[in-house]
């Protein structure tokens, strides 16, 4: 089996246009919810996202190009390019059609159908946009990369709602350890602040009417975030022997579902999930430092969280930093998971562990080191990075320095 | 409290809940009539219709009980009885 590297990031997201400038805002632990502008909501219970501000597709596509794709496939592509370009990968045809491309998705290109529906439904139009569909599947972003890269090798998307970029990193990762694919671009997208998806999530009465503080006892709700993030993934030793940077090694991979309820968590399936990374990683959890939260800042996964990282690491758990940077790039939900993954690579590889921003009280339910609001230098060795969707399909990362 | 008002609040969690409105007293706790989170949501959005009202989160996130329910949709219709032209669904 492959050891297996990450050499190359990509990310967009409401914190950074780049990996640089992410990097930068989760050191310095700077939020980027603020107001909605891409969507009207004066009629929502809230106002607040983690929106990449204005947004405009003209530096990455022309016209023409971005006419194929929902915002949400732009993200993919554009983390891709990074990604792809920050790994340097050397490309030969037997490497672009061995390559495999696993995105995460959760509502994937549902904003372009909102506008379609709202054209039928509301202003009585007898058609919606023939691109309706291809831009609204989900698999759009493993698609476009593949296009523009002409990578032929297996490609498909994950859609397990808010662990969808984690079960999509996971699958790579074991593709590229197996020796299935030589190389994997992987990670996820999303861009669900549009209208009609902002209105199903106020109805579920989970998003705060003001920020998000994971682990605050005065935390209410989650903030809905957009954005993309993309990793490369190669076995250890050809990355090496290429001379490759490599960002950090993925080293474990684990899955469970809680088969309890549609939207409630379980501390048991959760886990279960790090029991399986860390058992995965063949390592004890004594040896992890730094858990990157599911952390969404509802009252019932953060106490829930919490509860399960206590079982899982017992008196270690006093021992462990444990911090939600959702708290600065909001909950992307099907992107979540490799936009977390890419800050416990961060954390790993320029040693310091980012904060769980907008944190003002203690909850003796979330007893636990979560880096309140100030990031602190740390020399991690071993990370874990924690999905737990709705629909309880939790996945959960471990990462190596 | 109006007998009006309390028959179409337990008649709209007997609906969503998929149970005999019998089954459901002014004094009945929603741990009593298996309601969770999620049928809490659903019960909210059903009153919302039923009585054209709004139901803001904060208040939706304290009520543990069908008397708490119906309290806090007679606060929303303004008054004791139900207002006619409140009810617009």
């Amino acid at each position: 089996m492959n050891r297996v590297a990450v050499t190359g990031i990509g990310v967009i997201c409401a914190i950074g246009r780049n990996s640089k400038e992410f990097g930068c805002a989760l050191r310095a632990g700077r939020s980027g919810i603020g107001p909605i502008q891409s969507a009207d909501c004066a009629t929502l219970r809230f106002r607040n996202g983690a929106e990449i501000l204005g947004y405009d597709h003209r530096p990455y596509f022309d016209d023409k190009h971005a006419d194929f794709m929902d915002r949400f496939a732009q993200f993919a592509v554009i983390a891709a390019r990074e990604a792809v370009s920050d790994a340097g990968v050397q490309w030969t045809p037997e490497l672009r059609e061995a390559s495999a491309i696993i995105t995460g998705s959760c509502v994937g290109g549902q904003a372009t159908e909102d506008i379609g529906f709202y054209n039928v439904y509301k202003l009585g139009q007898s058609r919606v946009h023939p691109l309706t569909i291809p831009k609204t599947m989900a698999n759009a972003g493993a698609s476009h990369i593949s296009m523009e890269m002409g990578i032929t090798g297996p490609s498909y998307t994950i859609s397990t709602a808010c662990s969808s970029a984690s079960h999509a990193i996971g699958q790579a990762y074991w593709m590229v350890r197996s020796g299935i694919a030589p190389l994997a671009i992987t990670g996820g997208s999303e861009a669900p602040l549009s209208y009609g998806i902002l209105k199903a999530w106020e109805a579920l009465r989970v998003v705060s009417p003001d920020t998000c503080r994971p682990f605050s006892k005065d935390r209410n709700g989650m903030v809905l975030g957009e954005g993309g993030a993309m990793l490369v993934l190669e076995p250890l030793e050809a990355a090496r022997a290429r001379g490759a940077r490599i960002h950090a090694e993925i080293v474990g991979f684990g899955m469970s579902s809680d088969a309890c309820h549609i939207t409630q968590p379980s501390a048991d399936g959760a886990a279960r999930a790090m029991r399986a990374a860390v058992c995965d990683a063949h390592l004890m959890p004594e040896a992890f430092g730094y858990i990157n939260a599911h952390g969404t800042g509802t009252q019932a996964n953060d106490t829930t969280e919490t509860s399960a990282i206590r079982t899982v690491f017992g008196t270690h758990a006093d021992r462990l930093a444990v911090s939600s940077t959702k708290s600065m790039h909001g909950h992307a939900l099907g992107a979540a998971g490799a936009i977390e993954a890419m800050a416990a690579i961060f954390a790993l590889r320029d040693g310091f562990l980012p904060p769980t921003a907008n944190y003002t009280e203690p909850d003796p339910e979330c007893d636990l080191d979560v880096v309140p609001n100030v990031s602190r230098p740390a020399q991690i060795e071993y990370a874990l990075s924690n999905s737990f969707a709705f629909g309880g399909l939790n996945a959960v990362l471990a990462f190596r320095r | 409290m109006s007998d009006e008002l309390i028959q179409r609040v337990r008649s709209v969690i007997a609906n969503t809940q998929r149970i005999p409105v019998e089954k459901i007293t002014i004094d009945s706790t929603f741990q009593e009539l298996g309601i969770d989170s999620m049928d809490g949501v659903n019960i909210l959005f059903a009153l919302e219709n039923e009585f054209n009202i709004t139901i803001p989160d904060e208040a939706a996130r304290q009520i543990r009980d069908v008397r708490q329910m119906i309290e806090g949709v007679e606060k929303l219709i303004g008054g004791g009885t139900v207002d006619a032209a409140a009810v617009t669904s």
